[in-house]
């Protein structure tokens, strides 16, 4: 009698455990969009680089339209930086430059960051250059 | 000479007596205590303070360690976040 008991509960919570999962998924899903296609060009040409203080550069000469691009991510990802530090308790600039190791870490060949001593490199089969400090 | 300076005197040079002995017990003693704290520096690991300032160190080991604990919250940002990075 005791023992069915434990088992429904078991159950339940398996079950509700499941469709935590579920709404989990589903909210992340529509967040794992792909890059705007005039992100993922100027990314690709190495008009815009990754910065070591965890948002995006303009590399060459600056326009309006990149830098208007670039301003519209970086107050994007200040968002999710400031939401995300908080739950965390850290500050925004402390999980800003984790999120820039890891951003440039993740650098494909031909992109652009930027080296610890503040100057753009291009991104090579090698490993980046990175703060002492990253993980 | 009185009887009475006789004895002060007998007295005094027997106290002096008494204190060059004592004396003589003192620095062997010494030498002893000398001795013994050589033996006991020769076997003594020595510890020399680093040249590099310490509080400066300190802080950059505390940035890493905030770093660190936070590496694996922002890789999953970046991953649920793929459209802006």
């Amino acid at each position: 009698m005791e023992g069915l008991k434990i088992m429904t509960k078991l159950r339940k919570i398996a079950l509700s455990g499941a469709i935590a999962a579920l709404i989990t998924t589903g909210i992340a899903g529509p967040a794992q969009a792909q890059r705007d296609p005039a992100y993922a060009q100027a990314r690709a040409s190495g008009q815009i680089g990754e910065k070591m203080d965890g948002y995006l550069g303009v590399v060459g000469a600056e326009t309006s339209q990149l830098r208007r691009l670039v301003n519209d991510i970086n107050i994007k990802r200040r968002a999710v930086y400031a939401k995300r530090a908080q739950a965390a308790n850290a500050t925004l600039e402390e999980y800003a430059l984790t999120a820039g190791c890891e951003a440039i870490s993740r650098t494909q060949a031909g992109e652009k960051y930027q080296s610890p001593d503040g100057s753009w490199q291009t991104r090579t089969s090698a490993a980046p250059l990175r703060d002492p400090r990253c993980p | 000479m009185t009887a009475e300076k006789m004895t002060k005197q007998r007295i005094d040079a027997a106290s002096i007596d008494h204190m060059g002995r004592a004396g003589t017990a003192m620095r062997s003693s010494l030498v002893g205590v000398v001795m013994l704290a050589t033996t006991l520096a020769a076997g003594c690991i020595n510890v020399s303070a680093p040249d590099d300032p310490i509080v400066i160190e300190l802080n950059i080991n505390i940035r890493q360690e905030v770093i660190y604990r936070l590496a694996e919250d922002a890789a999953s940002t970046i991953d649920e976040n793929a459209d802006i990075f």
